[in-house]
């Protein structure tokens, strides 16, 4: 069976260049370096890493906000990386964003009504007459009143702007959604609304979905699987629970030990790995496996060969070269 | 006697769309040494509370309507700007969410953290400087005798809130207020800011009032907890406590919102409806029209806090008269 999302070897690089008038390129920024996944139709894929780890640009690289450099991305069997032009806006239809901040994503000289009816004009022709109806549909679908259609974007809170932006996303049908942090700008009462609705809509429409969040917590709950991502790679890829209980990278076992749990009896038992120093430039990223310096397991190997996402035991997916024997030393 | 003694806190701002009562009635203390945690939602009061013992409320709109904020003795509330000055950013400091807003951009960080030594201890400039470097060295930057020249922009966020931290504790303040200083950083490094206060903290018996959100963050923290929903204190108690034994049904509903509490998939507590509009009347318990459990007796009549277990307070009035167990 071939996967719904099929990323291939994708690379993102941005040049860096100086000079105002005779611009030379003087480096490469190294955003997504090298990506390979595949998605399950209806899946649930969690996306996370540090600021500045490729995850957000990844995300807009499978939506073909930005250029891939190299690799390809194919959505149900047909590439989008060779798509141009009328034919990359007529695939748009079929994968849609949400982002984080819902006061700046939204127009706010445009009612609700004016938002959602531009989206649903877009992808199809709809008789006039027809609109107020699938506007209203659609807002109950993501639990808001359709008496607000006339309201404009600063009369909502944040949680029902946000709303607001999936029932947009939602308006061209779309088979798959990239949300880019869609829950760091809101409040905790009102993320578990959020979260819920994201759930209950994938499942209810078959949606396939990539979360991405820095938030480890907000991302198990969520996702079928998790993949981590360290200076523009996967370093591991799993099940949620499985990444999240047994981590085994050592970048993901800081990055799950520094969670902190909402339980004070907990967190006093828990041993935290707490890393030195701030992530990496993807500029210069450091040789061999890119996590080495901030490693506490690193030997010499890691700082000469590049180690691949391997699959050891089945279904699990890490990018070290220590595993077997990190593993048989726990 | 405590360190800071906060009776019956009432802070406003007169809007042109009515009277905001952003801190309606506050009162806690905190003892020297002491770890005491705010939490609750934006608009629950608990930054506000913070400013207005900082003097750093704008006048007008805001205005302190009532209550009293003893700081070793001295209200901090009615004392002269002179004084308050003698105090704030020496005995008592602060440290804000966002580094980059909070350090001025032009200036090298060396001009900014050598500030409070000359204005508060007029240090000579060349030791000021000496302190300023093992300052950076403490809270772990690296190089910091070159990197002492740079602006802000030269670090990383993570590296900027050190500096910040640096700064705050540069004259050995007394009280530390950190108003959620590690939201906008990544869980890696905010481990590490965590542990650095804690560090510090140990070593100078300094007590620190740590606001925030992330109940997770508080619960690793904190000894004690202030639960604030519309500008009131709803639950109050040890940290243990506050998680282990919630007696406010709004502390409830929150943890029993965050997906880490509850087991993968299900389907997480939603709070019906919207934080309140504190600018219009509300019930007597702020969160009755949300709450589950709410009765009409909690629209009316006397709401206060009151200590139900030892050191271990509610505003619930059900829960007081213990009709409710949680």
């Amino acid at each position: 069976m071939t996967p719904f999302l099929e990323l291939r070897d994708v690379k993102t690089h941005f040049p860096v260049e100086h000079g105002l008038v005779f611009r030379k390129r003087v480096g490469t920024v190294r955003a997504v370096d090298g990506v390979s996944l595949s998605l399950r139709q209806g899946e649930i894929v969690g996306l996370v890493g540090e600021s500045g780890c490729g995850k957000s640009t990844l995300g807009r690289t499978i939506l073909q906000l930005i250029p891939a450099s190299e690799g390809t991305v194919a959505l149900g069997g047909r590439s989008l990386t060779a798509l141009r032009g009328a034919d990359l806006r007529a695939a748009r239809a079929d994968f849609q964003m949400i982002f984080q901040d819902p006061y700046a994503s939204l127009n706010p000289r445009m009612t609700v009504f004016d938002t959602l009816a531009e989206a649903i004009r877009s992808h199809r022709a709809v008789p006039e007459a027809e609109l107020p109806c699938r506007v209203a549909a659609l807002m109950e679908k993501v639990g808001l009143a359709p008496r607000f259609q006339r309201k404009y974007p600063h009369e909502f809170s944040g949680g029902q702007r946000q709303r607001i932006a999936i029932a947009r996303a939602l308006a061209v049908e779309p088979k798959l959604i990239v949300a880019d942090e869609p829950v760091s700008a809101l409040d905790v009462s009102i993320q578990a609304q959020i979260i819920n609705l994201l759930a209950k809509l994938s499942r209810e429409m078959g949606l396939t979905l990539i979360f991405i969040s820095h938030d480890l917590s907000v991302v198990r709950h969520i996702s079928d699987r998790i993949a981590v991502m360290y200076l523009g790679k996967i370093v591991e890829l799993g099940p949620a629970a499985e990444v999240f209980d047994h981590p085994m990278h050592p970048y993901t076992q800081a990055l799950v030990s520094a969670v902190a749990v909402p339980d004070p009896v907990k967190a006093k038992l828990r041993q935290r790995i707490v890393l030195a120093g701030d992530p990496p430039s993807p500029l210069n990223p450091p040789s061999g496996c890119a996590f080495h310096p901030r490693c506490p397991h690193a030997v010499e190997a890691c700082k000469v060969k590049v180690p691949a996402l391997e699959e050891s035991p089945p279904g699990r997916m890490v990018a070290c070269l220590r595993t077997q024997e990190l593993e048989a030393g726990r | 006697m405590p360190l800071l003694e906060i009776q019956n806190l009432r802070t406003s701002f007169h809007t042109r769309n009515g009277i905001v009562r952003a801190v309606d009635g506050v009162s806690f203390s905190v003892e020297q040494g002491e770890t005491l945690g705010i939490v609750g939602e934006s608009g629950s009061g608990k930054s506000v509370t913070c400013y207005s013992l900082m003097g750093l409320i704008p006048k007008p709109p805001g205005r302190i309507e009532s209550g009293t904020a003893r700081f070793d003795g001295a209200d901090l509330l009615t004392m002269k700007d002179a004084e308050l000055n003698r105090i704030r950013g020496k005995r008592i400091a602060m440290i804000f969410q966002d580094p980059m807003t909070s350090l001025n951009p032009y200036l090298r960080i060396e001009e900014q953290l050598i500030e409070p030594l000359v204005i508060h201890e007029n240090m000579p400039r060349a030791e000021a400087v000496k302190r300023a470097i093992r300052a950076l060295e403490e809270v772990g930057v690296p190089d910091a005798a070159r990197r002492i020249r740079s602006h802000p922009h030269e670090f990383s966020g993570g590296m900027r809130q050190r500096v910040m931290i640096a700064m705050a504790l540069i004259t050995q303040p007394d009280l530390l207020i950190a108003d959620e200083p590690t939201t906008a950083l990544d869980v890696t490094v905010q481990a590490q800011i965590l542990d650095l206060i804690t560090r510090l903290q140990r070593e100078r018996g300094m007590a620190v009032i740590w606001i925030s959100h992330d109940l997770g963050v508080v619960a690793g923290f904190c000894r004690r907890v202030l639960v604030m929903y519309a500008g009131r204190v709803v639950e109050s108690g040890p940290v243990e406590d506050i998680f282990a034994r919630p007696l406010h049904p709004y502390n409830c509903a929150l943890q029993r919102s965050i997906p880490a509490l509850q087991g993968k998939g299900a389907e997480l507590y939603t709070i019906p409806g919207l934080p309140p509009d504190v600018s219009k009347p509300l019930p007597a318990c702020a969160f009755a029209d949300r709450c589950e459990f709410a009765q009409p007796g909690c629209r009316t009549g006397e709401v206060a806090l009151k200590e139900i277990e030892f050191g271990h307070a509610s505003a619930c009035v059900r829960v007081q008269r213990g009709e409710l167990k949680l």
